[in-house]
């Protein structure tokens, strides 16, 4: 045997590996220290949301969407609010609107403070940890103020949201945005222009205009290749068409791009999150329609009608369709897409979870290849993969 | 950058394009979605059409789905959402297949189809020729049956547990201290109906 061939082996990396952002193993094919093939093995999370979903009413099928991208959990839940809003042909109050804009956004900095320490984390960063982490604490708090849980909220039904939000809770947001900034801007400090964490991240896992059409990718990962394609701007939903914010896009389409992307969208999210605030009038945060949306308790009280209505509301749930659509959003990690075939009944007859993170891991064997084997956890942070959503 | 293309417009776009128009069987449009129903064995056709062509330049597989109709003549239904970055429009294809038929693979098209392929294929067992690499995805190692298919209990058939005497985790077949409850809400909610006759003795009553 000649030394060459000697060099080329097959290892096992994960499920558990601090470097795989969850359960994810991969096996992969060496030649020294050269990747030359990537197979990801994917399930090890698998939950089989889309046939719970399928047994349960629409109300009881909601809380699944938290447990997908469970960094971002709000944003998972818009999807499937506006894939049965359009499906009842419904529409949202202008307060609710906003507050489901405001929470977006927030989703949106929990997740890039989580996946951008978690990149500079896999080139051997620590500190950018503990500053994300904090903020996302904050985060958190105004979620459980919100809707009463930090992470599994519940919080964006079909037709509006689930409780209002107080006055001190929204000083609280406003007071919380500039000095964020802040810390956006020290964390750059250590990331930007630091030389080892560009050694590691220019230059590796560039994605070209083509992969991205090829392999589906949406996102952070087309706007660093230079797609000019964000579905708040592209496709409204909600209210988007009325904030005034930019998208960032990329050049090189490398692991930096992608970095430098997240971190200004942090920036452009605190926007949105200021005018939204501003944006905020009193008025009803859920329909009217009381086939669809539960009446207030002190109502029940009085109301016999109303009583019936929340009963029904809560045992039965409401019909839905017959039709079927598909309705995405521009959720942190990329296109979150929901397609829901509804038959008439309480219960969705199909319902089919489209996560960004899915693609993008598939597209990982294709960008590692002829990378070195530190650049494959480098190019994995990038990819900003969450198990919940990719194994479903 | 372009405004959403509503599907009417798309819809008289594939009308002036006589091959695809073609190919369709059936169209629908719910709200902003187009779904164009098209033969199984004109899959690679459509797909090429719809990628290569300008007017459509449907260049991204957003997402690929099975659906079940256990009873329907032909079970299964192959969804395909397409997204044209480009023209800003999206389309959603449909083809028909069961058990004994397949579906023409469209890795070749969009390399993204690889693990949606699988996928459908792992959790409805639906086949795709010409796909190289149609093995198990989602489910366990040494799974067994189809777990999506509506026939397929939800609460599935096997469970794992480690097993102290063994020292190793094992497989059993599910064994629920409480049967899985599902509701029938039609027939709980729409009231009994009384028969007819019985009516009638009603109101003679009343006389």
């Amino acid at each position: 045997m000649t030394e060459k061939e000697n060099k080329k082996f097959r290892i096992n990396f994960g499920p558990q590996h601090p470097a795989a952002h969850g359960v994810l193993r991969l096996i992969l094919d060496l030649d020294g220290e050269v990747v030359e093939r990537v197979e990801p093995h994917i399930g090890l999370l698998h939950r089989g949301t889309e046939k719970l979903i399928e047994s349960k009413t629409y109300l009881q099928a909601l809380p699944y969407f938290d447990r997908l991208d469970y960094v971002a959990p709000m944003n998972q839940e818009h999807a499937f609010a506006i894939a049965t809003e359009q499906l009842l042909n419904i529409s949202v109050p202008i307060r609710a609107q906003h507050i489901r804009v405001l929470f977006s956004e927030i989703g949106r900095i929990l997740n890039h403070m989580i996946n951008v320490p978690a990149q500079a984390m896999d080139v051997g960063a620590l500190t950018p940890t503990l500053w994300g982490w904090e903020e996302r604490e904050k985060l958190m708090t105004f979620y459980e103020r919100a809707c009463g849980s930090r992470l599994h909220a519940a919080y964006f039904r079909t037709g509006g949201v689930h409780q209002d939000i107080d006055e001190s809770l929204i000083n609280d947001i406003y007071e919380f945005c500039d000095p964020f900034l802040k810390v956006v801007d020290d964390l750059e400090s250590l990331l930007t222009e630091n030389r080892i964490f560009k050694q590691r991240n220019v230059d590796i896992g560039v994605v070209t205009k083509k992969d991205v059409l090829d392999w589906g990718l949406t996102g952070v990962m087309a706007r660093g290749s230079g797609y000019n394609w964000d579905l708040r701007k592209t496709q409204p939903y909600e209210s988007y068409d009325e904030y005034d914010f930019k998208i960032p896009v990329g050049k090189n389409g490398d692991n930096y791009d992608r970095y430098l992307i997240r971190v200004e969208e942090c920036r452009q999210s605190v926007l949105i999150m200021k005018q939204s605030i501003e944006k905020l009038k009193p008025g009803p945060i859920i329909t009217e329609d009381r086939k669809v949306a539960p009446p207030k308790r002190a109502e029940m009280k009085v109301s016999m009608e109303a009583l019936i209505h929340h009963f029904k509301l809560y045992t039965e749930g409401y019909d839905v369709g017959p039709g079927e659509v598909y309705a995405s959003i521009e959720a942190p990690k990329g296109e979150f897409g929901v397609y829901l075939i509804a038959d008439g009944t309480n219960k969705p007859y199909r319902c089919k979870i489209r996560a960004p993170g899915f693609a993008h891991l598939q597209a990982l064997d294709y960008l590692t290849r002829g990378h070195l084997l530190p650049d494959l956890s480098a190019v994995l942070g990038s990819l900003d993969l969450v198990f919940g959503e990719v194994d479903r | 950058m372009k405004k959403f293309k509503m599907p009417d417009t798309l819809s008289q776009e594939i009308n002036n394009f006589e091959l695809l128009n073609s190919f369709i069987i059936k169209r629908d449009i719910f709200d902003k979605n187009l779904i164009i129903r098209v033969d199984q064995s004109n899959i690679i056709n459509v797909f090429k059409i719809l990628k290569d062509e300008e007017v459509f330049a449907f260049t991204q597989l957003t997402d690929l789905c099975g659906v079940d109709l256990p009873h329907e003549e032909i079970r299964f239904q192959v969804v395909y959402n397409l997204l044209s970055m480009s023209n800003n429009s999206r389309i959603t294809v449909k083809a028909f297949t069961d058990n004994s038929n397949s579906v023409p693979s469209i890795k070749k098209i969009y390399p993204a189809a690889d693990w949606y392929e699988r996928e459908a294929f792992d959790l409805y067992g639906i086949n795709f020729s010409g796909h190289d690499d149609l093995r198990r995805l989602l489910t366990d190692y040494g799974f067994e049956g189809h777990p999506l298919r509506k026939d397929f209990p939800l609460t599935g058939n096997v469970e794992v547990r480690y097993d102290s005497d063994q020292e190793r985790v094992i497989y059993e077949k599910v064994d629920l201290k409480q049967e899985y409850r599902d509701f029938d809400f039609e027939s709980a909610w729409k009231g009994f109906k009384y028969p007819e006759n019985q009516n009638d003795r009603e109101e003679n009553t009343d006389d």
